[in-house]
């Protein structure tokens, strides 16, 4: 009996590895198989997609690979030759990041890669695409780490130091004195936009005793109630929870259902209708910070783009997601940089993602800094009213 | 600490542990009738929770009726699995059904995302369950209150089965001598598969009262509340079904109050789960209910 016990024991514990890198359905299977050989060879150029399909950020990432098909129904060559995109889902997964990586950049050949959707994931392949030297543009990963002293690695969006600012200030302006913080261990966006946001409310607030409670959770929790009970004794103003869209909604959900009525405020992932499916009428008037709102298109690309993503997308989704159009923006400006390289190949790729002056994306003008980040210092608060996610404001931080 | 922190982190306490004691009545039987960890029950208890969003979304049937039709499918599906995973290896090493039966939980998970997406789904609104009511300063969803309500009338249900009737009998010898029982003229097929209609029905309602409080459903829900009742089988002495009930009380329990008085400790809930198995795995592996010799020499 002991034995057998044991035995199930380390079977568990091997178990439980597995579920970790749990093998959901590969959806994501590459499409081009048949060409092996060298890119420069054949007649198209590959861009691999790097994105959660399955898993904790499977919702997001799909709404960012809606932005980038389009993206590449919009302007399908380059150079002369059409633009294959490979795509590989990543699984939300860490382990399953680097393979992927290195499937696109060994097997398929891709000559740059746009992804991915959650920071964890595109840090965790940020050393095998800075060793294969080929290009990442980053649509929506905010985490600082990504591009940190990677220069292959670059970026659409802004950088989770300054959301969380923008969160923290916006807090303070609705008259919040003390804030709750929850965030999901081991997950490196919800911890670093989460320290973030302490960081900056306590320097907001001049008081290192604004923040009331730091909680944490693992991947795949779903009972919050004890957290939230000890969240609710405190009283704080505002409960700020960066988290995945799928955990998001019981958070607020069972926040409510404790009778908390604090403001909830959470990050861009927040920005998925799953909340609102799920969270239904307690998803009322909670607040996320994003990268882009379509009722006020900042340039002429982004005028065309709401115009046409809104056909394509007819019925399935009510609004743009904004990381659609980060997707959409990560690939136009990957296009561009190939065509003024003039080649394919990594490093001269590189270079002219560098040179990138004054680029019209559809969420500003880009340009990107030493870093490789886009110099962005605009942010779009949005709410949930009538369950539909409205806007609110757009805050400017120097 | 107030009075009313505690009696609310009590409740929750409690609700979360009758959710888990549902769940590891499944394995409980299924281990004492073939020791068998059966580790597609989790993945089970997450397609019940599909079942309910589809009978209940999809074809807008009333409430009441859609219970009745999750606990039908749900039980036809345990019966399925059982038939096509585990039938065929019954006179196989044990090692071999065991990794059938992880086969059979990523079957499970991985058709599940490829049928529903890895997007959560919304699992309906039940008023019945969903109300919030006051009780003094506290705050409590008709799901959390019922819970342990429900989880003791069903223990109490099965209980009655295995020791009042004659297939509860037939269960029991099973469970005490497979070979003995079979040569007694006992319909070894029959009695299995009644275990596992038991333990699928369970786990259609706890997942119907786990997706009320947990509206959020996706291929991987089963996972963790599969493993932490395997976990409170394991620590009310697995094969016990009283057992069962009483470990996921405590693990539940435990885990609510870890993070009620231990604040900092919020991120370690998994990892106590899992040092309980260890520590009780070392100290009494038999666990607190279970029988001191139950392995035949």
């Amino acid at each position: 009996m002991k034995r057998v016990l044991s035995l199930l024991l380390s079977l568990l514990m091997v178990l439980t590895l597995f579920t970790a890198c749990s093998p959901a359905a590969s959806n994501g299977e590459p499409e081009a198989e048949e060409e092996p050989g060298p890119a420069e060879d054949a007649d198209v150029i590959k861009i691999g997609v790097f994105e959660p399909l399955t898993g904790m950020n499977g919702g997001g990432g799909l709404q960012e690979l809606g932005g980038i098909e389009y993206a590449n129904k919009v302007y399908p060559e380059v150079l002369g030759k059409k633009i294959q995109l490979v795509v590989v889902d990543n699984k939300s997964d860490k382990g399953e990041a680097t393979t992927a990586v290195t499937r696109l950049i060994e097997k398929d050949k891709v000559v740059a890669i746009i992804g991915s959707y959650g920071s964890a994931v595109s840090i965790a392949a940020g050393d095998i695409i800075k060793n294969a030297q080929i290009p990442a543009m980053g649509a929506s990963c905010t985490n600082p780490m990504v591009t940190q002293g990677n220069e292959f690695y670059f970026r659409a969006c802004f950088l989770d130091p300054f959301q969380g600012k923008v969160m923290a200030t916006y807090a303070i302006e609705q008259g919040a004195k003390t804030a709750a913080v929850i965030m999901q261990n081991g997950d490196d966006y919800s911890v670093g936009l989460a320290n973030f946001f302490i960081d900056a409310f306590k320097n907001l607030t001049g008081d290192e005793n604004s923040i009331v409670d730091v909680s944490e959770f693992q991947l795949n929790e779903s009972d919050f109630n004890a957290i939230l009970t000890n969240i609710k004794a405190k009283n704080p103003d505002v409960i700020f929870a960066p988290s995945a869209a799928t955990t998001a909604p019981l958070i607020i959900k069972q926040a409510r259902d404790l009778g908390i009525d604090a403001l909830i405020m959470g990050g861009d992932t927040w920005e998925n209708p799953a909340i609102i499916d799920v969270a239904g009428e307690d998803a009322e008037g909670i607040v996320l910070s994003t990268f882009f709102d379509e009722n006020d298109p900042a340039t002429e690309e982004a005028q065309k783009f709401v115009e046409g993503y809104k056909k394509e997308l007819a019925g399935k989704e009510p609004i743009i997601p904004a990381v659609a159009a980060l997707g959409y923006d990560a690939y136009i400006l990957l296009r561009d940089a190939i065509e003024r390289a003039g080649s394919t190949d990594g490093v001269a790729i590189r270079d002219a993602l560098r040179e990138t002056k004054d680029f019209e994306g559809v969420t500003g003008i880009i340009n990107f800094t030493e870093e490789g980040d886009a110099d962005k210092n605009l942010a779009v608060i949005k709410t949930v009213k009538d369950g539909q996610f409205v806007f609110v404001d757009s805050v400017e931080v120097k | 600490m107030t009075g009313q922190l505690f009696l609310q982190q009590l409740a929750n306490g409690i609700s979360l542990g009758s959710l888990y004691a549902l769940l590891a009545i499944g394995y409980t039987m299924v281990y004492g009738i073939l020791r068998l960890i059966n580790f597609a029950h989790g993945d089970i208890f997450m397609m019940a929770a599909y079942f309910m969003i589809f009978s209940i979304i999809t074809f807008k049937l009333p409430w009441f009726v859609a219970i009745i039709i999750v606990i039908t499918a749900t039980v036809a599906l345990g019966v399925l699995v059982e038939k096509t995973a585990y039938k065929p290896l019954r006179n196989a090493p044990r090692m071999s059904i065991m990794i059938s039966a992880i086969g059979a939980s990523f079957l499970l998970e991985n058709l599940a995302t490829y049928l529903f997406t890895g997007v959560p789904r919304g699992f309906p609104d039940i008023k019945v369950l969903t109300t919030t009511v006051k009780i003094g300063g506290l705050s409590l969803t008709i799901a959390t209150l019922i819970t342990p309500f429900v989880t003791l009338i069903l223990l109490y249900a099965v209980l009655f089965i295995t020791n009042k009737t004659k297939i509860g009998m037939a269960m029991r010898a099973v469970s005490k001598d497979f070979e003995t029982a079979k040569l007694m003229g006992i319909n070894i097929n029959k009695v299995i598969s009644s275990t596992f209609i038991i333990g699928s029905s369970l786990a259609a309602i706890g997942a119907i009262l786990w997706g009320s409080r947990y509206p959020s459903i996706m291929p991987l829900t089963g996972v963790m509340p599969g493993l932490k009742c395997f976990i409170a089988a394991v620590l009310g002495g697995i094969g016990n079904t009283a057992g069962a009930v009483l470990g996921g009380f405590i693990l539940g329990m435990a885990e609510i109050m870890l993070i009620t008085f231990l604040p900092a400790f919020t991120g370690y809930r998994d990892a106590m789960a899992f040092v309980i198995l260890i520590v009780v795995l070392l100290v009494k592996p038999t666990g607190l209910l279970g029988e001191k010799v139950t392995d035949k020499v």
